[in-house]
């Protein structure tokens, strides 16, 4: 075989780089170019727009065949459940979707933003200031994120206001220095339902935060978007109205106004190159032509997807890979998920709902049994997690609800998820997912890219804590619906192993994780490298342990911080903490 | 019953035909010799896609309605399966009248038939449950095995081709596919059979531009309004039916 060299091309020095354009990139960019700083985005998918979703209303096309994500040929991720498991790839999606392309994640999200609960920030001392260090198992390795809600809260109301968060007060949430930028979305029959049965049974409901937008918003950097539509395709789509708030609609054309922003598209980083205890920019292969290019820069950001972001680390040899015999080092410690099985149906005899019109943010919730807002002490568990009603708009290949003993194919099946298919509501418990010793992240031995680079490895498999959590949850979520007056109620408590080819969510935490220690975190809580003062590794990689909502507005608040902290290390340089 | 038939075995009804195979001595051990059968089916297949044309009024104006990727054996038994996993009944069409079949012939004939969105690069190992699907074969190999699977099943079972088996028979082989009980080269029965049910449900319910759901009564029968620019009058309010629309109702302004 003829060998083919490679020349790589040294391109001319800018002030930032970042990997990936999503969320992170996109804020961190319209920041810092705000500024004056020259930014270039790398991103490995390609560009989009609000017009390319004129045929986004295709179930098939984006939710089943996966559009929006990440090509699994060229690259995938390994699992096993523990260290004794032979570790293979995942070789079509499953239970968590990559997003790609500009954009990100931020594309094909729901929209369902939410604020962690002071708690969650604090949650190690926390727990052990309650109720003592033994509630704690000797192998669960939570941590507090050096940061706490008093102080990351400005960053969320940054957040919020740039992506005109529509939501009403948590009566059990942090303290808020703003209301929300635009008022809560509107309450659908079922949601309506689940907030009269819970405020019979005493608990806390309100509707849930969303980037969906309940009407026209324009927001501080002056881009103005249309109101939701509730057409029910949200999650795995792009929005066709730009009303979900996504970088492509907000941050990027804020950054790509000023002049100083560069989105390269089909330019996939390779490695980060470092030398002398700084990172001088990175190697990325423009996937169209083959050619290697060197982008040095004074600032580099790794604002991938929580994958890519622990891979690009191990691969390009930075920082102190994770031992779990150990349990020294950072690079992949501390990977978590969402606890989210814990939920039941309800079947209605004679109630039909509009199950298929909806939003992905769309729902109502109660706090009453999240984070510690309830008493564990008789309990084997810590934490808990949000429960929730939610209306994304029920599309008919991926939702086929039928009573538990139906048979899943013929006659039976084809009555029963017909008569049930506007007339079934599930409530849901999203827990939280605690970190452990033997839950990490690494390089596959075996398994290679379509480069020849390690595939990025998961050990991951749920525990006693999340198999009580589940059955806490199962249960609430059943009193609930009978509540709501369900004639018939299945119940899913039983966790079973963690199942990579069962969807459950896009909530990948941990990796390069913030804390307040060196020695047992990557980042601070600016999300610089304590090893590496010029590379903020940005995104839900940071995330020490992951709370009982979804990640993006906490991703997003993380982000603005980093920001500042980037101009502060520009002006000043050296460590940020 | 027609004279013709009256005196070609080869196009009687079933009992001769299962008479025919015994005394031909073509199957040993459930296994079909030669191309004695192909050709048995071939005229029975004839029967059937003349059937098709005739009950189903788009068929014949519709040019989406012919094979890119199975056999007419294939196709046939492809027709006949999903539409016991999706039958017709009082709520409406079937998966044969919903034109499935084509759906899942024109979905095997791309991408998602030869996994090229997927990771396909050895070494293989048969893995465990939790760490899905690890087979060699693609989507167009799981449905050839299992295919040719539920035809040899027949045989095997009702020395009849599964085509001609009543709906219980059907059902019977189709059970026994999906509880993994029936033994296939390099896939399960119940992988195969599970693909085979997805894609039943994605033909019944998928935008009409894919060739199944036909005149959208998979939607018309889920109460699925399809592709809609907005619920924005109704989010609030109770139940409300709305007449199905298609991408292609937006693809024409």
């Amino acid at each position: 075989m003829e060998e083919e060299i490679i020349m790589v091309t040294k391109l001319p020095k800018v002030d930032v780089v970042t990997i990936g354009v999503g969320w992170s990139a996109g804020i961190i960019a319209s920041e810092l170019t705000k500024q004056g700083k020259k930014v270039v985005g790398l991103e490995r998918g390609k560009d989009r727009k609000t017009e390319d979703y004129y045929m986004a209303h295709d179930e098939l096309r984006y939710a089943v065949r996966h559009e929006m994500m990440q090509d699994l040929s060229k690259e995938t991720i390994t699992f096993r459940n523990n260290d004794k498991m032979r570790s293979l790839p995942m070789r079509s999606y499953g239970s968590f979707l990559l997003g790609v392309g500009v954009g990100g994640s931020g594309t094909h999200w729901n929209g369902q933003n939410f604020r962690f609960l002071p708690y969650d920030f604090e949650m190690r001392s926390k727990t052990i200031e309650k109720y003592g260090v033994d509630k704690i198992p000797a192998d669960m390795t939570i941590q507090d994120w050096g940061i706490t809600y008093d102080e990351i809260e400005p960053y969320y109301d940054q957040y919020e206001k740039m992506a005109g968060i529509s939501g009403e007060d948590n009566p059990l949430g942090g303290k808020r220095s703003n209301p929300f930028p635009t008022p809560a979305m509107k309450k659908t029959e079922a949601m309506r339902l689940f907030d009269d049965a819970t405020k019979r049974m005493g608990y806390h409901p309100y509707v849930q935060p969303s980037a969906n937008l309940s009407e026209n918003y324009t927001n501080p950097d002056g881009i103005s978007r249309a109101a939701c539509q509730y057409c029910g395709f949200c999650e795995r789509f792009g929005c066709e109205y730009g009303a979900k708030a996504d970088p492509t609609v907000t941050v990027i054309p804020v950054a790509k106004a000023t002049g100083n922003f560069e989105v390269r598209t089909h330019s996939e980083v390779r490695r980060i190159l470092y030398s002398n205890g700084k990172a001088t920019g990175v190697l990325y292969t423009d996937l169209t032509t083959g050619e290697e290019f060197e982008q040095p820069a004074d600032v580099v950001v790794l604002s991938g997807y929580v994958f890519t972001n622990v891979r690009l680390l191990l691969l390009s040899g930075i920082g102190r890979p994770y031992d779990p015999t150990t349990g020294t080092g950072v690079i992949g410690k501390n990977y978590a998920y969402q606890i989210r099985k814990g939920r039941a149906t309800g079947f209605f005899d004679d109630h039909k709902f509009n199950n298929f019109a909806g939003a992905g943010g769309l729902g109502m919730i109660i706090d009453d049994f999240n984070g510690d807002n309830f008493d564990h002490t008789d309990l084997d568990f810590i934490h808990g997690g949000m429960i929730i009603l939610g209306q994304t708009g029920q599309r008919p290949i991926a939702n086929n609800q039928v009573p538990a003993g139906t048979k899943s194919w013929g006659k039976d099946f084809k009555d029963a998820s017909l008569k049930y298919t506007n007339a079934s509501l599930t409530v849901s418990g999203e827990g939280a997912s605690m970190a452990y010793k033997q839950h990490f992240l690494d390089l596959d031995p075996t398994y290679n890219d379509a480069f020849g680079d390690p595939l990025v490895r998961i050990t991951f498999d749920f525990e006693e804590q999340d198999r009580q959590l589940t059955k806490f949850m199962a249960e609430k979520c059943e009193a609930i619906l009978k509540e709501m007056g369900a004639d018939h109620v299945d119940v899913s408590g039983d966790l079973g192993p963690y199942n990579v080819a069962e969807y459950q969510s896009t909530h990948n935490t941990g990796g390069v994780i913030m804390g307040a220690d060196p020695e047992t975190s990557a980042v601070n809580n600016y999300s610089q490298m304590w090893d590496v003062e010029n590379l903020f590794v940005v995104g839900a990689s940071s995330f020490p342990q992951n709370a009982g909502y979804n990640p993006t507005g906490t991703v997003g608040a993380l982000s603005y911080r980093a920001a500042e902290g980037i101009l502060k290390y520009m002006e000043k340089g050296g460590s940020l903490i | 019953m027609s004279d013709q038939k009256k005196n070609n075995p080869m196009l009687d009804k079933r009992s001769s035909r299962r008479t025919f195979i015994k005394n031909s001595g073509l199957t040993v051990g459930g296994v079909v010799l030669g191309g004695a059968l192909g050709s048995l089916l071939a005229k029975d297949g004839t029967t059937t896609t003349n059937e098709t044309n005739v009950h189903s009024s788009t068929a014949t104006s519709n040019a989406n309605v012919a094979l890119m990727y199975f056999t007419p054996d294939q196709y046939r038994i492809t027709e006949a399966a999903s539409e016991r996993i999706f039958p017709k009944d009082e709520n409406g069409p079937g998966a044969k009248e919903l034109l499935v079949a084509y759906y899942i012939d024109h979905q095997l004939s791309g991408a998602w038939g030869m996994g090229s969105k997927e990771y396909t690069s050895g070494p293989f190992f048969p893995g465990e449950d939790t760490q899905g699907y690890q087979g060699r074969q693609n989507r167009q190999q799981i449905f050839e095995i299992g295919l040719k699977g539920i035809q040899d099943q027949s045989l095997k079972t009702y020395e009849e081709s599964f085509i001609e088996l009543t709906e219980d028979e059907q059902d019977a082989i189709l059970t026994e596919f999906a509880d993994g009980n029936v033994e296939l080269k390099g896939i399960s029965s119940a992988h195969f059979f599970g693909v085979l049910r997805t894609a039943t449900i994605e033909g019944a319910y998928a935008d009409p531009l894919y060739g199944g759901n036909a005149n959208m009564d998979g939607w018309k029968m889920k109460n699925f309004p399809g592709h809609q620019m907005s619920y924005m009058n109704i989010i609030e309010k109770e139940f409300t039916k709305i007449e199905p629309m298609a991408l292609n109702s937006q693809h024409k302004h």
